[in-house]
């Protein structure tokens, strides 16, 4: 099983952010929220494991 | 008030060119005596050249303003001969943390690098550094060179030529002309010089406003930099706290867009907003206020033919991050040598393009990081400030979410990287000083520190060889420099110059930075660099 990395992983962090609040630059809130979904399902497909997922989700929940 | 605002440093004095049949010609005039402007006149007068230096005032300027002082500005300030007076007065600092809400979600550590002579920060207000600047001029003109400061001297009108530039100047006792072979425009970010000439100044308005107070206190915050997002005192918005000398506490506090800028400055608006923040029983003096908007923009072309812009004239960013006047000081190490060349005519004028080349690059750097910040720090959407929340709160407990919180991204040199100046990289060596970096600093023998022992011209750093051969290249002298470096001896030198290689050449221009490096000496080689780096190879 693979464990979820929490470590600092993104090498330009900066420049990630700014890539993905430009992606909702003039999107109204509910284009923004569908971009935000399909976003995390792209991603979520590209980890595949279930329990790795599981525990992505419970991060969050917290 | 303080002492210090009302002093004049330069006052007005009626000057030769006044009287003389003929205009006076100087070969380098520069416009604005803050620090940017400061700092190029005593780096042109150490390489010798002649300078006249006007401002509209005769003191200080009025209030703390630039207070944050980066490695790279010091080790600049040391080879103009005046970091040992900053350091002493300035507090140096290593600990930033990071408030959300009511808690402490995250902190950073700045902590000096080994065998570097100079800290990562010190907090110095901005009159402080105009002082020893100013002292520092005395010091070289009673040494005899020929720096001449004229207060209360303001711009009226400059036009120029292929052959010169003309300057019309308004004094107490009139106007009078000059005329100079070279200008720079250190006149800030409301360049009446830019104005003048009619040149763009584009970018972008944040629309927000900055409460920007000094604080006189004994108060035993630490020597820290606290910076909260959306806290108890300021809901929504931002606040930061950071220390000065002489118990002096700088305070930012957002305000908004719909503000009265007029009403928010008044003693009567701003000390509860502060009793807010530091508590109902803390004494404190306000000792000034400033209400701002936050720009990010720059000129197209810093040069203008003889008419060259360096620091706010040329550039503007919003204040996180401490990117004004550290790259306004930056610009200064990149222009002076080579102007200085170029007044000499040891290189072509067309040298100076390359400063325009690599200024622009740094202040788009700059722009860049201070952008993003800004964005973090006042999200302009809901969706934006949905992240930015969701960061924060995730950063108390996961680590990885900790490099994604941008508090302002803190003021590092540019590394150029190889252009058609930089270059070439003859060496596997450590990407740390590769050529287009400023030279990292390190200890070469006992007490002493690599960089105070270059040059002021062109260096070569032998590392473990020792080449014989003197180099005398279109009228510069290449001065050397050899080192030994070995895991039992300069092991910082070692690990930043040579890596896992056995020795190394550096060709080092004026400006300390890395122009090329080779593995082993190799004559015809490094003069070519050299032309290369004074605009030959073009």
């Amino acid at each position: 099983m693979t464990r979820l990395n929490l470590d600092p992983n993104i090498k330009n962090a900066d420049g990630f952010y700014a890539r993905l609040l430009a992606a909702h630059e003039g999107l109204s809130k509910a284009d923004s929220d569908s971009l935000n979904a399909r976003l995390i399902l792209i991603l979520a497909n590209h980890i595949g494991d279930l329990a790795t997922l599981e525990e992505a989700i419970s991060i969050a929940e917290r | 008030m303080n002492e210090i605002f009302k002093k004049p440093l330069y006052p007005y004095r009626r000057s030769t060119d006044q009287d003389g049949i003929y205009q006076a010609h100087h070969p380098v005039v520069i416009i604005g005596a803050g620090p940017v402007g400061l700092c190029a006149a005593i780096d042109l007068a150490q390489r010798g050249i002649k300078i006249l230096v006007i401002d509209e005032n005769d003191k200080v300027s009025f209030g703390s303003r630039a207070i944050c002082f980066a490695k790279r500005t010091l080790e600049i300030c040391d080879r103009l001969g005046i970091s040992d007076k900053l350091i002493a007065k300035g507090v140096q600092w290593n600990l930033g943390k990071v408030f959300f809400d009511d808690r402490q979600v995250y902190e950073f550590n700045l902590l000096s690098e080994d065998a570097h002579r100079q800290p990562a920060f010190i907090n110095l207000q901005q009159y402080y550094l105009e002082v020893y600047l100013v002292e520092r001029i005395l010091e070289l003109q009673n040494a005899g060179a020929k720096i001449d400061i004229r207060g209360e001297t303001s711009l009226s009108e400059i036009n120029q030529t292929s052959k010169s530039v003309q300057l019309g100047l308004d004094t107490p006792d009139g106007l009078y002309e000059i005329t100079a072979d070279w200008v720079i425009a250190c006149d800030g970010a409301n360049s009446p010089t830019r104005a003048m000439l009619g040149l763009d100044f584009a970018g972008r308005v944040f629309e927000d406003n900055f409460l920007i107070a000094d604080v006189r206190m004994e108060a035993d915050f630490p020597t820290e930099r606290w910076f909260w997002f959306d806290p108890p005192f300021n809901k929504g918005k931002s606040a930061l706290l950071h220390k000065q000398p002489d118990g002096v506490w700088r305070i930012d506090l957002q305000l908004g867009w719909n503000i009265d800028k007029k009403e928010e400055k008044k003693p009567k608006n701003v000390i509860p907003r502060l009793k807010a923040m530091l508590g109902e029983d803390v004494n404190f003096e306000l000792e000034w206020v400033s209400i701002y908007t936050f720009e990010c923009r720059r000129m197209e072309d810093f040069l203008h033919g003889r008419i060259i812009f360096a620091g706010d004239s040329a550039h503007q960013v919003s204040p996180f991050g401490a990117r004004g006047a550290n790259s306004g000081i930056q610009d200064v190490d990149n222009l002076c040598w080579k102007l200085a060349e170029v007044v000499c005519k040891r290189a072509p004028a067309s040298l100076l393009q390359t400063y325009n080349i690599e200024r622009v690059l740094g202040a788009d750097e700059n722009i860049l990081n201070s952008t993003r910040s800004t964005e973090f720090i006042t999200p302009k959407s809901g969706i934006s400030r949905l992240f930015r929340d969701a960061v924060l709160e995730l950063a108390e407990n996961q680590t990885f979410a900790r490099p994604l919180v941008n508090s302002g991204r803190l003021s590092l040199p540019i590394q150029y990287g190889v252009n058609r100046t930089f270059g070439p990289d003859n060496l596997d060596g450590p990407k740390v000083a590769s050529p287009g970096s400023p030279c990292p600093d390190a200890i070469i023998a006992p007490e002493t520190f690599l960089l105070e022992s270059l040059s002021q011209g062109f260096t070569l750093l032998n590392i473990n060889q020792v080449p014989k051969v003197h180099i005398i290249e279109c009228g510069s002298t290449l001065t050397h420099l050899n080192v030994k470096a070995s895991p039992d001896e300069n092991t910082f030198l070692l690990k930043r110059y040579l890596g896992d290689q056995k020795m190394a050449i550096y060709l080092i221009r004026p400006d300390q930075h890395i122009a090329a490096r080779w593995a082993k000496f190799d004559e015809t080689a490094i003069r070519n660099s050299i032309r290369t780096s004074l605009g030959y190879n073009g």
